[in-house]
């Protein structure tokens, strides 16, 4: 492991150098907490290290976490620290059931809510701070100050990060109220408008760190603001937008650090805002999406152009089990094939395969729809339109496994689904691979 | 740690974190994107402190469901990358 031993020779350093109060400790610990996040991200940029590269992010923060015990400014009372252990149980015990009770299929918006309570906290902090400086036994905030303007940054972004995960959580969730994309007049100008206003508040509340109260107002504008940037997106375009809220709520975290002075808050605050912007654009650019459009909450355009009923109407042919072959969905998605137990040396990267396409006799899709939705070829004017497919259409027959006729994200109906050369079998995916098998040896 | 200090790490980290993910293959976007997901669940470590040295009685309260909410989003982020990740594995 290069990585580990580039960084070593600096943590030998520091313990060298060994610090003679607690809060050096506390600090040294902080900073072997951000070098191994540092790390956390090297290795999960790779298949064979991210497994690792998981565990020491796990080990990082729960060192980040243990020497916080003993930071100075947590008041040595008995009923101080089970207040924090209650809290804490009851989050660990939440995020485990959530962590584990999801299916596969539920992992894209379980990182959004996840994402979400993460810039949710970052606001509560930075108003419990506010607050607290309002108190007798803490100094005041001082106007223009960088306790109040760090306050403000990380109220406005949080709560930006909290709405918008929240809306595209409830999206990828199908939640019926959030699936089509919203569009109306002005978008843009409200968005504008309301940026500019959050603005003013904060500049009320630098100015004036007495008015808790624009903090709130803030708050409120900002999620007002979070909501109408992630609603007018559609859901195939979710994971990128995700991937941005992430973003943000590194920003509002590293924000947060400045509240509070806290070193490891900056930085792994700003490790994760940086970098998530770079992986913004790199999946921005394997989707063949504008980065402008998801960072202003530009939508597709009006998807239901294009009715259901004119694609598939008398045009649907059903079938059952015939020949087998394997149609792999890519991309961001991919991750939920290993469900399936598929190995991961079977998978097919989509351009490795495509070129294959009109040379294979029988292309089997089990449950995708947009990804390979040729209107992403042939429709410039497609929400989808431009978005890397698998050209499974070329194939000579189709055999496309779905439940219903549902759209999928992108809430557009499938021509590929009307399509002479392609049979429609209507089951649930494994069941209906597992007939087919069976109708295949019994043949 | 006065503000120049703060701001000089705050740089200084945004570049690493720029340069720090070059080429991801696409099969790891959602894992990379769940693992600093985690990460950024290190606000734990603010509303620990909030809640530790809470001097108003707004404080309390506000930072108590700050740790409820960082705590969900470091435990389970750091599971769901597990989880997307052990899929992955080959079986051998």
């Amino acid at each position: 492991m290069v990585e580990l031993a580039d960084y070593s020779g600096m943590v030998l350093v520091a313990v060298k150098a060994a610090p003679s109060t607690v809060e050096g400790w506390v600090n040294l610990a902080y900073l072997v907490a951000a070098v191994l996040f540092i790390l956390t991200f090297k290795l999960l940029a790779h298949p064979r290290t991210a497994v690792r590269g998981n565990l020491l992010g796990a080990i990082g923060m729960t060192l980040a976490v243990g020497a916080t015990f003993f930071d100075p400014k947590i008041s040595q009372t008995t009923g101080t620290y089970s207040t924090i252990a209650i809290a804490m149980a009851i989050g660990a015990v939440a995020g485990v059931v959530l962590a584990t009770k999801i299916p596969m299929t539920g992992m894209p918006q379980m990182v959004g809510l996840l994402n979400g309570f993460g810039g949710g906290a970052s606001l509560l902090v930075a108003g419990a701070e506010l607050h607290a400086g309002h108190s007798d036994a803490t100094p005041p905030l001082l106007a223009w100050d960088q306790p109040i303007v760090a306050t403000a940054l990380s109220g406005l972004i949080g709560a930006v990060t909290f709405w918008g995960s929240m809306v595209a959580f409830a999206k990828l969730q199908e939640i019926k109220q959030f699936q089509k994309p919203l569009v109306f007049p002005m978008q843009q100008a409200l968005n504008a408008l309301l940026g500019v206003i959050c603005i003013l508040l904060c500049w009320w509340l630098i100015a004036d760190p007495e008015a808790w109260y624009a903090y709130w107002l803030l708050i409120i504008v900002a999620s007002v603001l979070g909501w109408l940037i992630t609603a007018p997106i559609g859901g195939a375009d979710m994971p990128v937008v995700i991937c941005l809220l992430n973003s943000y709520s590194g920003l509002a975290a590293a924000a947060t650090g400045f509240v509070i002075n806290n070193s490891v808050l900056i930085i792994a605050g700003s490790l994760v805002g940086a970098s998530g912007i770079i992986l913004t654009k790199i999946m921005c650019k394997a989707m063949n999406r504008s980065m402008v459009n998801v960072l202003f909450g530009i939508g597709a355009g009006d998807a239901g152009s294009t009715k259901a009923d004119d694609v598939y109407a008398g045009k649907i042919k059903s079938a059952g089990p015939d020949e087998l072959a394997m149609v792999l969905e890519s991309g961001h998605m991919n991750v939920l094939l290993a469900e399936a137990d598929v190995p991961y040396d079977k998978l097919k990267e989509m351009d490795a395969i495509n070129p294959s396409f009109p040379q294979t006799d029988v292309a089997i899709v089990i449950g995708a729809n947009d990804v390979v939705n040729p209107l992403a070829r042939t429709d410039p004017k497609s929400p989808i339109a431009g978005m890397p497919i698998l050209d499974v259409d070329k194939a000579r027959t189709v055999i496309v496994v779905k439940r219903s006729l549902s759209p999928g994200f992108a809430r557009i109906p499938n021509p590929l689904f009307a399509a002479d050369n392609t049979l429609m079998y209507f089951a649930d995916g494994k069941q209906a691979i597992l007939d087919l098998i069976g109708a295949l040896k019994s043949a | 740690m006065d503000l120049m200090t703060g701001l000089t790490i705050f740089v200084l980290s945004v570049f690493v974190g720029f340069e720090v993910i070059t080429k991801v293959p696409p099969i790891l976007h959602t894992p990379l994107t769940s693992g600093s997901n985690a990460i950024s669940g290190i606000t734990l470590i603010g509303s620990i402190i909030a809640v530790g040295a809470a001097f108003s009685p707004a404080s309390g309260p506000l930072g108590f469901l700050a740790i409820v909410l960082a705590t969900i989003n470091v435990v389970g982020g750091f599971l769901v990358t597990h989880r997307m990740l052990s899929m992955f594995r080959r079986k051998d």
